[in-house]
């Protein structure tokens, strides 16, 4: 996206069609001083607000909240569990994405819209739609409320369509030829897998698996109705959010938001440098 | 004989793509697949490649029937139009790849790859990933990958088609060249007569799924078995029925051969060193002279003017009815 | 050739199971737990509550029923007004514009689908809540206030549905070039004629697709919401919080009643945006 800025008029945009750039005018930057107004009103202000908040009592009582007890269990949890989530989504999801892409049965298509359920649903019904199945007089006789395997089960559900979406239209635009062409320098098919496949897939799991990740951070309304909150068993970093809110300690809420927002500012910002790097290799 | 391939069929649904197929290519030749796209010539490659089953029909390598053999044990090198390196292996990984599969040794792979880096003029390249190599480079690393399990028989398909004309040239004789040092079997597929006519010891012209002509460059050039074989090679024109090379026509301004045909010269075009002229005889044929651009000045030929053209001494015509195919 | 290649038709025992594992995984994550809903939504598993579409329908016309929902497309209605203009807005500044700065916002427009909804609703407070709110005393002396009401709701759920617009547009813009616009230039046309007649009938199907999503996301919120609204009956439920606070409180049937027509629009939606993709993929 980085161009050189080539007037409307310029020769240079016959060579780069969709590269030049214009300057303002006075509408259009009328226009973004009002896109940005909006802008900072709704996202920049109250985020800043949030890192305000958390570094309005110094350093000391920011990093106590953290190290609270109580507080640093709820984040500990958050962190295995997301990453136990990521792990086992880096997996399933390639191998989900591979049966959609590569084989071929009855009940295909219906299994690639299946996918899409758990990202189309709110997240309260998706912590509902566990709950009818898993929760109290379970049919199946398996009650997850209040317990981390819930919470596994809720992240894993609500992570499901990361990884098998990034993954899926890499699978699809890798060469047959270079298949072909391990196969017949006697590659078997699982050499061809391991040592051409997947490494031009590894960009794509690592990309979903990071979106996966800092949406099983911040997984909040899929876990209010499946984790207990017990503090130090099932008590997440969202819902100690919350519970520090109704119990009116502001500060509190903020140091553990900042940490989650830090997270999501992280995977953003990494998975710019990720594609922008993979678009270079191509 | 290196490659045997015998009475090969092939069907996609009602499609025929390869019909009653026999050939048999001897040990060292360079071999070129020529026909028109969509004739069948790269999915005969593909089939003694392993990559494609024929419905019937054997292919032996070696001595070996590889009929039922998968792609992985046949131990031919195969190389695409496009390239199809690993893209995120460097040069030198890509070509390493084949004897890693082998587990040879260490030490071993990395001489070896040294070794056909060098004949591929790649050697400076070694650690650079495929996407900083330009097309003539890749597809280099490609024969190189392909060259260095030591495979019984050499497959290329269509391997400069993605390449510019400059380039393209200058691989095909490159590509002769490597085949003297090496020697390894070799068979490529093509729809450039001009490239099969250079490089190949062999052509084996294929059509419509059959195949019209096997012989050397000379023998296909100088006694087409039919009249597809013989306009698929060059340029022809129709004289008397007959179709022949244009630069095979004598034209004089005076009538001094009985055999000779009357003609009006309608347009009279210089290109290069050569100038083509078309004429329209009695009977209504419009047929095309190429002749030296001094003999035309000599003529002084005009539009309009009355010439008198016929078939030189020894020149080759076949008859323009669609011919059985001989093999 | 159409065919497909051999090398990927060969059919061995692991692709069979790899197959059947995909479906049983989906089967018992997805599939399974969804067809208990509707099961419970019509055949309540609470020993008082009648099963039945009467009883569903019946359900979901509770007054208090009605009131969430109708606050739930409220809020929805004007978070999906607000992001489509701003959406457009700033994916033509983005893609056609050179100002400084450009790469940095284009950059943070992304950043509100990956912060936490209950991070989303914190920050809201901090900044507008009349208690403790930076901006909140100045707001409430001219007599606006935003959290606890209607307005804080539409901000929560703006905020979070504010890049799937943006994101759906701007490659569609990048692709399509300026090639036409400046074409539609030359002859006359000026920006908006240009923007009504050559760029708007091109991305259309993007945006689309953009303003679906985020109907989609804004039916749904919760987390935002929640912290921003009062949360009570009448006052500020919306039909995700509704789910919950029955679900809490021993009326099941009428969360699984709410929580299946959530089902529904969402299953809705994932089909709009099916039908809405093929027609962009022809061209």
């Amino acid at each position: 996206m980085t161009n050189v800025i080539a007037p409307p008029a310029g020769p240079a945009r016959t060579r780069r069609p969709s590269g030049g750039l214009f300057r303002l005018s006075t509408a259009s930057g009328i226009g973004l001083g009002i896109g940005l107004v909006w802008f900072s009103v709704l996202v920049l202000l109250p985020l800043s607000a949030v890192v305000g908040a958390a570094a309005a009592g110094g350093w000391s009582a920011f990093a106590g909240t953290l190290t609270d007890p109580q507080t640093f269990a709820a984040l500990r949890l958050t962190v295995v569990e997301a990453v136990l989530v990521t792990v086992v989504n880096a997996v399933i999801g390639t191998i989900v994405a591979w049966v959609l892409v590569r084989d071929d049965f009855v009940g295909k298509r219906l299994l690639d819209v299946v996918i899409d359920i758990p990202f189309a649903l709110p997240t309260i019904v998706a912590g509902l739609v566990l709950l009818s199945l898993y929760g109290p007089d379970s049919p199946v006789g398996f009650n997850i409320v209040n317990t981390r395997t819930g919470i596994f089960l809720a992240l894993l559900f609500v992570t499901l369509p990361f990884v098998v979406r990034t993954v899926q239209p890499v699978l699809l635009e890798i060469e047959v030829e270079a298949e072909e062409a391990a196969a017949s320098l006697g590659a078997s098919r699982f050499t061809t897998f391991r040592r051409v496949i997947l490494p031009s897939l590894v960009p794509a799991i690592t990309a979903g698996s990071s979106l996966g990740f800092a949406r099983a951070i911040s997984e909040f309304g899929s876990l209010v109705l499946i984790s207990g909150n017990t503090p130090y068993q099932t008590e997440v970093a969202s819902l100690k959010i919350l519970k520090f809110l109704e119990g009116d300690n502001q500060a509190g809420a903020a140091a553990v938001a900042v940490l989650l927002l830090l997270v999501a500012v992280v995977v953003i910002v990494a998975l710019d440098i990720l594609s922008r790097r993979v678009a270079r290799r191509a | 004989m290196s490659i045997e391939v015998k009475g090969i069929n092939k069907q996609y649904g009602d499609f025929v793509a390869l019909e009653n197929i026999n050939v048999s290519l001897p040990t060292g030749q360079l071999t070129a697949l020529l026909g028109p796209s969509g004739g069948g010539k790269s999915t005969l490659l593909r089939i003694i490649a392993g990559l494609d089953t024929a419905d019937s029909g054997t292919v032996s390598i070696e001595g070996v029937d590889a009929t039922r053999l998968p792609a992985q044990k046949r131990n031919v090198g195969f190389v695409f139009q496009h390239y199809a390196v690993f893209k995120h292996m460097t040069v030198a990984k890509n070509v390493a790849f084949g004897l890693e599969i082998r587990k040879r040794p260490k030490a071993e792979v990395a001489e070896r790859v040294d070794e056909l880096l060098k004949l591929v003029h790649l050697s400076q390249f070694a650690h650079r990933l495929p996407s900083q190599l330009s097309g003539g480079q890749r597809q280099r690393l490609a024969l190189a990958r392909a060259l260095a399990v030591e495979p019984s028989v050499l497959l290329l398909d269509e391997p400069f088609g993605a390449l510019d004309a400059k380039v393209r040239k200058e691989l095909r004789d490159w590509l002769r060249r490597l085949h003297d040092e090496v020697h390894v079997t070799t068979v490529f597929v093509t729809h450039d007569q001009e490239e099969a006519l250079e490089v190949a010891d062999e052509i084996v012209v294929i059509n419509e799924g059959r195949v019209e002509q096997i012989g050397t460059p000379d023998q296909l050039y100088d006694e087409p078995a039919n009249d597809f074989v013989m306009s698929f090679l060059g340029e022809v024109t129709t004289l008397e029925g007959q179709l022949i090379r244009p630069h095979d026509i004598e034209i004089t301004v005076m009538p001094q051969h009985d055999d000779a045909v009357q003609a009006v010269v309608s347009r009279s075009l210089r290109i290069g060193f050569e100038a083509r002229v078309q004429v329209l005889t009695d009977n209504g044929e419009e047929v095309t002279v190429v002749l030296t651009r001094s003999h035309a000045r000599h003529l002084g030929l005009q539009a309009g003017q009355t010439v008198w053209v016929r078939a030189a001494q020894g020149a080759l015509t076949v008859p323009s009815l669609r011919a059985v195919p001989a093999i | 050739m159409p065919e497909v290649k051999e090398i990927r038709q060969h059919k061995s025992v692991v692709t069979y199971l790899l197959r059947f594992f995909v479906i049983g995984y989906l089967f018992v994550l997805v599939v399974w737990p969804l067809s208990e809903v509707v099961q419970r939504t019509f055949a309540p598993v609470e020993a008082n509550a009648a099963g039945g579409f009467g009883a569903f329908l019946e359900r979901l016309q509770d007054p208090s029923v009605t009131y969430a929902f109708g606050l739930t497309v409220t809020c929805a209605f004007w978070a999906v007004l607000i992001n489509t203009v701003f959406g457009l807005g700033i994916s033509l500044l983005l893609v056609r514009y050179e100002f400084p700065g450009r790469r940095i916002l284009s950059v943070l427009v992304d950043l509100p689908m990956s912060v936490s909804p209950v991070v989303v609703g914190l920050a809201l407070v901090l900044a507008y809540s009349s208690g403790s709110g930076w901006f909140g005393e100045s707001l409430e002396s001219v007599g606006i206030f935003i959290i606890g009401s209607t307005p804080g709701m539409v901000m929560a759920t703006a905020f979070v549905s504010l890049p799937l617009v943006i994101r759906e547009i701007i490659p569609v813009l990048e692709e399509i070039g300026t090639d036409a616009e400046m074409a539609a230039s030359s002859l006359g046309a000026h920006a908006w004629q240009s923007f009504r007649r050559i760029t708007l009938p091109s991305i259309k199907w993007a945006l689309a697709y953009g303003v679906v999503l985020s109907l989609a996301r804004s039916l749904g919120e919760f987390g935002a919401v929640k912290i921003v609204s009062p949360g009570a009956e009448f006052r500020g439920e919306t039909a995700t919080l509704l789910i919950q606070n029955r679900y809490n409180n021993y009326d099941e049937s009428t969360a699984y009643a709410a929580a299946f027509v959530l089902v529904l629009a969402a299953v809705l939606a994932l089909v709009v945006v099916t039908f809405i993709r093929r027609p962009e993929d022809r061209t």
